[in-house]
């Protein structure tokens, strides 16, 4: 067994690549909460943790599951237009890719989550489908139809 | 996202979540690293040694729940800025000795009560942890010291009243001993 690293580690490596996928996954007023919620949820678990040696998986799929429960509150709602209009104006710099972002966050949980992780985190096929507790094909399946959906959108 | 830790830090030392606070601090002599659990401080890092690696020895020896949260060391921050500014020449902190056990302990708890400005030599405080012929093992105690500068191994000196050694750099040894007037300035 690999030891476990000071937790502050798995934030210096890891906390911008989880907000990424949580502004993905639920807009970037919503992130904020959600990014604490994974982490108090991740150093709850941290010390019974027996295998240390996917740590980013790891965090990303405690992330998709706040981001899920997120969604399940909000009783699973896509984002209505005006609070994506909102989120933007309240994003304390813009970025190019903010409306992109929204447009993500307007798809289904799944294709959402999928194009979150692929795009926000890099993360490969297989750790997606760890993430979304899915199979490779299904997790390439979500990522293919959110990728046209966007598409469609964009053109 | 700087808000966003300080926020996460607070929230997790208020759910007791931190079980290694730390923060890095400057001193005369360059960045120290201190460290505290719940029950004190734990852990003083001299500029002679990794913080990385002292982080990672915490993790194994203590918890890896070892997070960055200043303000759970800002009255140990506050008492060694003014031990450094002659202002102050006994730390009131409760202090963790858990990374020190048996006769190392008694070596470094005999240490913690040495007086500001006086000093003792090896075989005073191996006589002081319970064995006057350790003085050997009492000098490698003092060497392991965690808690250096609040537990005062640099007022601990061989016999004849050579320095002997110190983790810090024997320089930070003779300046600390300057600072506490047992050394005279050169």
């Amino acid at each position: 067994m690999t030891a476990l690293p000071p937790f502050q580690a798995l934030l210096d490596d890891h906390a911008a690549d989880v907000m990424a996928v949580l502004r993905g996954a639920v807009g970037r007023a919503d992130a904020e909460d959600c990014f604490q919620e994974t982490f108090l949820a991740a150093m709850r678990a941290y010390p019974r943790l027996g295998d240390a040696s996917n740590l980013r998986g790891w965090l990303l799929t405690i992330a998709h599951r706040k981001a899920i429960d997120h969604h399940r509150a909000n009783g699973r709602r896509p984002l209505p237009v005006a609070a994506v209009a909102e989120m933007t104006e309240a994003a304390a710099e813009p970025e190019a890719d903010e409306g992109i972002w929204a447009l993500v966050g307007a798809l289904p949980p799944k294709q959402r989550a999928a194009v979150a992780l692929r795009y926000g985190a890099d993360l490969p096929h297989a750790e997606i489908a760890a993430a979304l507790g899915c199979s490779p094909a299904a997790a390439r399946r979500s990522l293919h139809e959110g990728i046209k959906k966007l598409r469609k959108e964009l053109a | 996202m700087k808000a966003e830790l300080k926020r996460l830090a607070e929230r997790a030392s208020a759910e007791g979540l931190v079980d290694v606070a730390y923060t890095t601090t400057d001193s005369p002599f360059g960045p120290l690293l201190l460290a505290a659990t719940p029950r004190g401080l734990v852990r003083v890092n001299l500029p002679t040694c990794d913080p990385n690696e002292t982080l990672e020895e915490l993790a194994r020896r203590v918890s890896p729940r070892v997070l960055e949260a200043p303000a759970r060391l800002d009255e140990a921050r506050r008492q060694l800025d003014l031990y450094f500014d002659a202002k102050l020449t006994a730390f009131d902190l409760p202090l963790d000795w858990r990374l020190t056990h048996d006769f190392r302990r008694r070596v470094v708890r005999a240490i913690h009560r040495i007086p500001y400005g006086q000093t003792r030599s090896y075989t005073q405080i191996a006589a002081r942890a319970g064995n006057e012929r350790a003085v050997r093992a009492a000098g490698t105690a003092c060497g392991a010291n965690p808690i250096p500068i609040v537990v005062p191994c640099h007022r601990v000196l061989r016999s004849g009243g050579a320095l002997g050694g110190y983790g810090g750099g024997l320089p930070m040894k003779e300046a600390l001993l300057e600072l506490e007037g047992v050394l005279q300035p050169r």
